[in-house]
């Protein structure tokens, strides 16, 4: 393995064996100059079939034998059902009972709760992972350097691209079904496992060669009045016992902070798209559900209250936050690619305003307009940020894999304004870094870092920052508030890693590599 | 534009911050308040008094506050603590301590005496370190004025509330009728002595309503200042001082004027055709002050 | 003079439970979350604490996240409280 220097001066290896070649990252839009067109016939999975025959099967193996699986080949699975989800578990211990091994798993990512999957792939039932995170224990298998191959981290419009351009090539997708008909219609909007948007199992749907369907919820024909996925799509149904905890699918509505610091940073976040003119009639917009982001949201809706302007549209991961803005008339539509809480499961079903995506659609790169390259606004969290402005989403400050890219670098590259937004220090550990360990966004896309004790704009938005100042708002340089930081926490030793050693690497949307995840020692 | 001599920066707030408590005093510049009131005194259980007297000052001493003013409420004179609080907090350097249960000029004096030593064993300038007074007897009330002028080292009145309420027998009352005395006693004699005057808190955090019209209440009778219990206070006492805009309008005039007398040499200054006295002037200065934390700097941003 | 053992702090986020014991030799032990990055900073801040006071002590400080600021005040607090009634120095 070869380790190039791209141009963030990070080392990430040409090659990944067992994976394939790749490029360094060159900058945000790089790839708009390597004029990349479809073959001339594009491969659509087809699958033709005789009439009427009967897609739903209870027996797990024979569902398994019919898809025509294959040691080595690559699986897939959604997030959708979060912390809840029990499809997961249900395949892998099948598989695993079955005797697979050298599998390729390709989930949309990993639910915080899916420490067994490291077991799976100690045992050699999966030999490689592409995800958008790493979590819990297999984060920490993974830093440990416990799994041969590294694992390569999209964020999910670069796992679309990935997927539409054959990168990630889906031999057998396991789609959980919160409710399905008898030949494979689905929608997450309804049954006790409701889970609300399926955008990121459409895609899957779309490209893999063989889809089945994993239902506990076996609705009447055809399923009505929804939709997400058609029948066209699906090879088999598999009617299971349970496909998911509701209780941890669909949580409690996410309620805002009560945290003085989280409230103080949203001020701080809400001033500055206040400043930059940006909060106008027909604008869009995109925050989080966590900390500081959904307070953001809440003083843009008194914003908007008070000075009578309607959005266009809000994206993303949709929370009760967001939807009630909708149904409070101060957005025209939400475009939802995943949906949050509970509030929001069965919206869509209620509301034709609230849009299901795909995760094409909202943040692929490269297809014909992704929603994340017309919005205005991004509100994005940080685990750590950088002097050049790269943030960190991934590793902790040991080095073991944590977190989840998500559409954090999607949404930043496409905004108007990205603005990053975190306590400046978090159990005493400092936020702003010489240089981030793992850089999942590159500084190039980030307008803004926002904490309780200041803003800091990118210098290469010297307009951004002259509306601030203009506007009274405390910026700050970078350095000065890191100074100012590190006098109350000190200055943190950088975690001992093996750079020897890649476990796993961060690829940039357009499939070059942002850099390099090491084991830790 | 410049500031007259008895014009005094603006503190609205004065949050209190339990002195043993780390993941609070951590924070303070985050918050927003004009100043900050360190507590050692009912925010500290007996067992950790050194504690929070070690962990405070240190924080005095090494933590970059920025523009906030930092005071330290220390324990009562009739507490064991007292004295050790003043030997350990003094020599950090917060701009005041406030000493609880003032009930006569001695407890001031005492007070003085006490840092005037500490600071001339450490080299302090005398005078340095202020002493904001609480007045939370009946006793104290009565002797509000005879308090204020006890020591050139006093720099605010406070009205302590809670143990108010137990001296007098009453309940705490949304309105606030049971103070009206109390605060009328204190603003009075603060303002007879030169000292600015702080409320006492609002103890409902889910009632801002009440917050707010008790805010309202201390601007319109003459408090220069409310104590806040919790950061989510701050910004409607704040809200509360702002100042009005035509009186504003009319302050820069004043100054304006006021400035431009110094300028040419003239004792007199006239505002629309009419003299304006010595106190009016400093109000005016004051006010404009006030205005600053609202970011209005000049005459055009009320626009 | 350190003459019995003696705890400070409190495992609350944001700070640290210090805790010193008599011993014939300086020794200090570190333990928290921010272990990886933050030890050789807290080690440096107790032995500066130490040899100012002159203490021969076990120092042991579980970290839960403490400024520069309160671990000093801690360690301090927890040596005054495991000093006799002559003073950490005496």
């Amino acid at each position: 393995m070869k380790m190039i220097k791209n141009s963030l001066g990070r080392l990430v290896p040409d090659e990944i064996p067992g994976v394939g070649k790749f490029e360094p990252y060159v900058s945000p839009f790089a790839y708009l100059d390597r004029k990349l067109t479809s073959p001339a016939k594009s491969a659509y999975p087809i699958h033709p079939q005789p009439p009427r025959r009967d897609k739903v099967t209870s027996d797990i193996r024979q569902a398994i034998e019919r898809s025509g699986l294959e040691d080595g080949m690559t699986i897939s699975f959604h997030h959708h059902l979060r912390g809840g989800d029990a499809v997961i578990p249900l395949i892998l211990r099948a598989l695993s009972d079955m005797g697979f091994k050298g599998l390729t798993l390709a989930p949309s990512s990993l639910p915080d709760s899916h420490d067994f999957v490291a077991d799976y792939m100690r045992s050699g039932l999966v030999t490689r992972l592409f995800s958008s995170g790493a979590r819990g224990e297999v984060g920490r298998a993974i830093s440990n350097g416990e799994i041969e191959i590294p694992v390569v981290l999209r964020s999910h419009g670069g796992r679309a691209r990935a997927i539409e351009q054959g990168d990630i090539s889906i031999d057998v997708a396991f789609l959980g079904a919160p409710a399905c008909d008898k030949w494979g219609n689905m929608t997450g909007s309804a049954g006790r496992s409701a889970c609300g948007s399926m955008g990121y199992a459409q895609l899957d749907a779309r490209h893999a060669r063989h889809v089945i369907a994993v239902t506990d919820n076996l609705m009447d024909y055809p399923l009505r009045p929804r939709i997400s996925i058609p029948q066209y799509l699906v090879d088999q149904v598999l009617l299971a016992d349970s496909i998911g905890d509701p209780a941890k699918i669909a949580t409690g509505a996410v309620k805002i902070s009560r945290n003085p610091v989280d409230l103080k940073t949203a001020r701080n976040a809400f001033d500055l798209l206040d400043a930059s003119g940006l909060m106008v009639n027909g604008c869009s917009f995109q925050v989080g559900a966590g900390g500081a982001s959904l307070a953001v949201a809440a003083y843009v809706k008194d914003y908007m209250k008070e000075n009578k302007i309607k959005g266009s549209f809000g994206l993303g991961g949709m929370s009760g936050y967001m939807v009630e803005m909708l149904e409070e008339g101060y957005f025209e539509a939400m475009l939802d690619v995943q949906s949050f809480d509970k509030s929001v499961t069965d919206s869509m079903t209620r509301n034709p305003n609230h849009i299901e995506i795909d995760a094409s659609c909202y943040a692929n790169p490269f297809n014909k307009g992704c929603v994340a390259h017309n919005l205005d606004m991004v509100i994005l969290a940080a685990l750590d940020i950088d002097t050049d402005f790269n943030v960190n989403v991934q590793t902790g400050h040991d080095g073991v894999l944590r977190g989840a890219i998500g559409g954090h670098p999607d949404t930043a590259a496409g905004a108007k304004l990205a603005v990053i937004v975190a306590p400046s220090f978090r159990g005493g550990v400092p936020t702003i870094k010489e240089r981030v360990m793992t850089v999942c966004t590159p500084g190039e896309t980030v307008d803004a870092f926002v904490t309780e004790r200041g803003i800091c704009i990118n210098p290469r938005r010297e307009d951004l920052r002259r509306r601030a100042r203009d506007a009274g708002l405390p910026v700050k340089d970078i350095r000065e508030l890191k100074a100012e930081v590190e006098a109350l926490t000190g200055v943190p030793d950088d975690p001992e890693v093996d750079e020897s050693r890649v476990v796993a690497v961060v690829e940039n949307r357009d499939g070059t590599l942002l850099d390099s995840v090491y084991k830790v020692v | 534009m410049s500031d007259t001599k008895s014009a005094r920066p603006a503190c609205r707030s004065m949050l209190y911050m339990p002195g043993n408590n780390p993941s609070m005093l951590q924070h303070v510049v985050a918050f927003g308040a004009d100043s900050v009131l360190l507590d050692l005194e009912d925010a500290v259980s007996e067992r950790e008094k050194d504690a929070a007297r070690c962990l405070v000052r240190h924080f005095v001493k090494d933590v970059d506050f920025g523009k906030i003013i930092v005071t330290v409420r220390v324990n009562g004179a009739d507490t064991p603590y007292f004295e050790r609080d003043l030997k350990e907090i003094i020599p950090s350097r917060p701009a005041a301590v406030r000493v609880p249960k003032c009930h006569s000029p001695e407890d001031v004096t005492l007070a003085d005496r006490l840092i005037s030593e500490i600071e001339r064993a450490n080299d302090i300038p005398l005078g340095s370190v202020k002493i904001h007074a609480m007045i939370e007897t009946a006793h104290g009330i009565e002797h509000a004025y005879d308090i204020a002028v006890s020591s050139p080292r006093l720099e605010a009145l406070t009205l302590g509330g809670q143990d108010l309420t137990a001296d007098l027998g009453v309940q705490k009352t949304r309105g606030g009728v049971e103070f009206l005395y109390a605060r009328g006693r204190i603003v009075m004699a603060a303002k007879a002595a030169g000292l600015a005057a702080f409320d006492t808190v609002w103890t409902d955090l889910n009632d801002m309503e009440g917050l707010k019209n008790e805010a309202t209440l201390a601007v319109q009778i003459g408090f220069t200042g409310k104590a806040a219990i919790h950061p989510s206070q701050v910004d409607i006492i704040h809200e509360a001082y702002r100042p009005d805009r035509k009186e504003l309008r009319r302050a820069f005039r004043i100054v304006y004027a006021a400035e431009a007398a110094e300028r040419e040499g003239k004792g007199v200054i006239a505002v629309d055709g009419r003299m304006v006295d010595g106190p009016i002037v400093t109000r005016a200065f004051n006010l404009i002050n006030l205005a600053r934390l609202y970011g209005i700097e000049k005459e055009d941003d009320l626009a | 003079m350190i003459i019995k053992k003696a705890q400070a702090g409190s495992l609350e986020s944001s700070d640290c439970l210090v805790t010193v014991e008599p011993a014939d030799a300086y020794s200090m032990s570190y333990s928290g979350q921010n272990e990886a990055i933050f030890k050789r900073r807290t080690e440096r801040l107790a032995l500066e604490i130490a040899t100012r006071l002159s203490v021969c002590a076990h120092i042991s400080i579980q970290d839960q996240g403490a400024l520069d600021v309160t671990l000093r005040a801690r360690i301090e607090t927890a040596l005054e409280r495991a000093a006799g009634d002559e003073g950490v120095r005496a």
